[in-house]
């Protein structure tokens, strides 16, 4: 890195990373939050998400605006009725028995979306656009936008949880399940929520990823890596904290695939995990215990 | 039909392997371990490397893939066992995952995603492929019977039951006296030793690995395996493995008969049908066909 503009580039990349990471790590931090297990199957949501929008934006054209829309409702509406039918019963058993069927979720979406998709790479109806150079910084118009749709999104959440009755339940809930169930807030509603929410984001951030690349069956496992380390890193359940997680290690990733290989993205992210568990277990503004 | 019998037997025996690997990790510590397939990939690694270019015998190479998962195993043990089973299970499959990304990068050790080929194989070569397979088939069973045997005592040993205990409640056996970190170190260095030699044996059966034959879907199939035979008792992660066998081997043949389908949508399936198991078995049997029995019940 010769100059401040290396620097510079590499931080602008890495907050384009962070924020296509930042919405699959917030819906598995909003899970979380709620229903204390990680959901492995944020993976299969983002890849729900990701053709759901392929389909709404390639074949019945619609703007990336509304496929992202789409790919939100429909990754929260999969997300939501697989969990109704196969990891909400698995609760009583404990955590690990979810998170262990939540995997098993995820495999099950991915070869549901080949089935009907195969394996191809596809990729979305975009206009192509020149980069923008500023100071001799290059910033692809495209991403830029994905930047902001994510902004859009996470501030559309967070405003949701700090100005609304149902924001406001879903908060106490996940502070005190006891206590909020004792105030009269119906946990399994909540839950629901906190799922829907949660799968949607991640199908949201799934078609990020795609809108940067391309999308198969696996985009949602190549970066899961990287987003259970940006809400590890955040704090896991807390949401402020896996948008500052994503920021962090998109920077990372970013600052790695320069100095080391850009393979080695994912080691990166999984150094976080380690290095946050080893020195400041509760991430970066999530709570002891 | 005779070759394909004894490849898949020679299949079941290594699943089996891993599935009593898995057991020592999450079935007697309850250390959930989504990442076992990264140690059995360390084994296959190791052995292969050790045998073909610097030309160690096999018997040795595979006690260094055993050693070397081991070693892994520790690692990874020391930076986890304070961890919360909801950690545990990301940090263990990152694990995996890191373990495949370097297999398919650094191409002056691994040879990347081309892998190695030419692994030697025990008289490979020297006698018919029927026969090799036969004497593979003898082979792993025999290191099979072996960790079961081991396995199964030492689960029934003080240091079994200490691990029970630890799985149980940590802080019961801490009272007690017992070093529960050492113990759950140990514990995971065991499992993922056999973890480990079931990877090298695959590795010179096989005669070539590659980073994608170390997938995320094999460590699903073992919990399956293990989860289907019965957490925690030994004899379960046997019959788990040749389960897992039944159900892989028995959807193909569905799957082939399926008309209009594409071989993609087949492979597919059969995973669905692997994904849907699990979920089922978790929920309607979780204890497994074999439950685990102790002296003692513990009551909740």
């Amino acid at each position: 890195m010769e100059d401040w503009r290396d620097l510079a580039q590499v931080l602008v990349n890495g907050l384009m990373t962070g924020s296509i990471l930042m919405l699959p790590a917030i819906g598995f931090s909003c899970i979380f939050a709620v229903l204390r297990y990680p959901n492995f199957a944020v993976a299969g949501f983002a890849t729900v998400g990701a053709f759901a929008g392929w389909v709404a934006n390639v074949q019945w054209g619609m703007p990336v605006g509304l496929a992202l829309l789409a790919a939100f409702l429909v990754a929260g509406a999969v997300g939501l009725a697989a969990e109704e039918a196969a990891l909400k019963p698995l609760r009583p058993a404990g955590p690990l028995t979810v998170a262990i069927a939540s995997v098993a979720l995820t495999l099950l979406l991915e070869n549901a979306v080949r089935f009907v998709f195969a394996n191809d790479l596809r990729g979305y109806d975009l206009p192509v656009l020149r980069d923008w150079r500023f100071e001799g910084i290059r910033i692809n118009p495209q991403q830029a936008m994905n930047v902001g749709y994510a902004a859009l999104a996470a501030g559309a959440l967070f405003a949701l949880l700090a100005f609304t009755r149902l924001g406001r339940a879903m908060r106490a809930v996940a502070d005190n399940p006891q206590l909020a169930d004792i105030k009269g807030v119906d946990p399994d509603r909540i839950a629901r929520v906190a799922v829907f929410l949660g799968a949607g984001l991640a199908g949201f951030g799934g078609m990020l990823v795609g809108l940067d690349t391309s999308i198969d069956p696996l985009t949602g496992f190549r970066v899961i890596l990287s987003v259970f380390a940006a809400a590890v890193v955040g704090g896991l359940g807390s949401i402020p904290g896996a948008a500052l997680g994503a920021l962090v290690v998109g920077v990372g990733e970013e600052l790695a695939s320069v100095l080391l290989s850009p393979a080695y993205r994912t080691v990166t992210a999984f150094l976080a995990i380690l290095l946050v568990l080893t020195v400041r277990p509760e991430g970066l503004l999530g709570r002891r215990g | 039909m005779e070759a394909y019998l004894a490849a898949m037997l020679v299949f079941a025996g290594i699943y089996a392997l891993m599935a009593l690997g898995l057991n020592v990790i999450w079935g007697l510590t309850g250390m959930v371990n989504l990442g076992l397939v990264g140690f059995f990939a360390v084994g296959a690694y190791a052995s292969a490397l050790l045998t073909k270019y610097w030309l160690w015998p096999m018997p040795l190479g595979w006690a260094a893939a055993g050693l070397a998962a081991a070693l892994a195993g520790a690692v990874m043990a020391v930076i986890v066992a304070r961890l919360r089973g909801d950690y545990l299970a990301i940090v263990t499959l990152g694990f995996a995952e890191v373990v495949r990304l370097v297999a398919a990068n650094e191409v002056w050790l691994t040879n990347g995603t081309d892998g190695i080929s030419g692994i030697p194989g025990p008289w490979r070569g020297a006698v018919s492929p029927q026969e090799f397979n036969l004497i593979f088939l003898g082979l792993v069973w025999t290191a099979v019977l072996v960790a079961f045997v081991l396995l199964a005592r030492l689960s029934h040993a003080p240091f079994g039951r200490v691990l029970r205990a630890v799985r149980e409640d940590e802080e019961v056996a801490a009272v007690a006296g017992k070093p529960v970190l050492w113990f759950k170190v140990r514990a995971f260095c065991l499992g993922a030793a056999v973890l480990g030699v079931a990877g090298a044996l695959y590795a010179h059966y096989n005669a070539y690995i590659a980073p994608e034959g170390f997938a995320p879907l094999l460590t699903i199939y073992i919990v399956l395996a293990l989860t289907a035979g019965g957490v925690g008792a030994m004899r379960g992660a046997v019959l788990g493995a040749l389960l897992l066998l039944l159900l892989l081997e028995g959807t193909r043949f569905v799957a082939q008969e399926i008309p209009g389908v594409t071989p993609v949508q087949k492979a597919a399936l059969r995973e669905a049908i692997i994904a849907v198991s699990l979920i089922l078995l978790l929920r309607f049997r979780p204890q497994g066909l074999i439950p685990e029995r102790t002296r003692t019940r513990a009551t909740p």
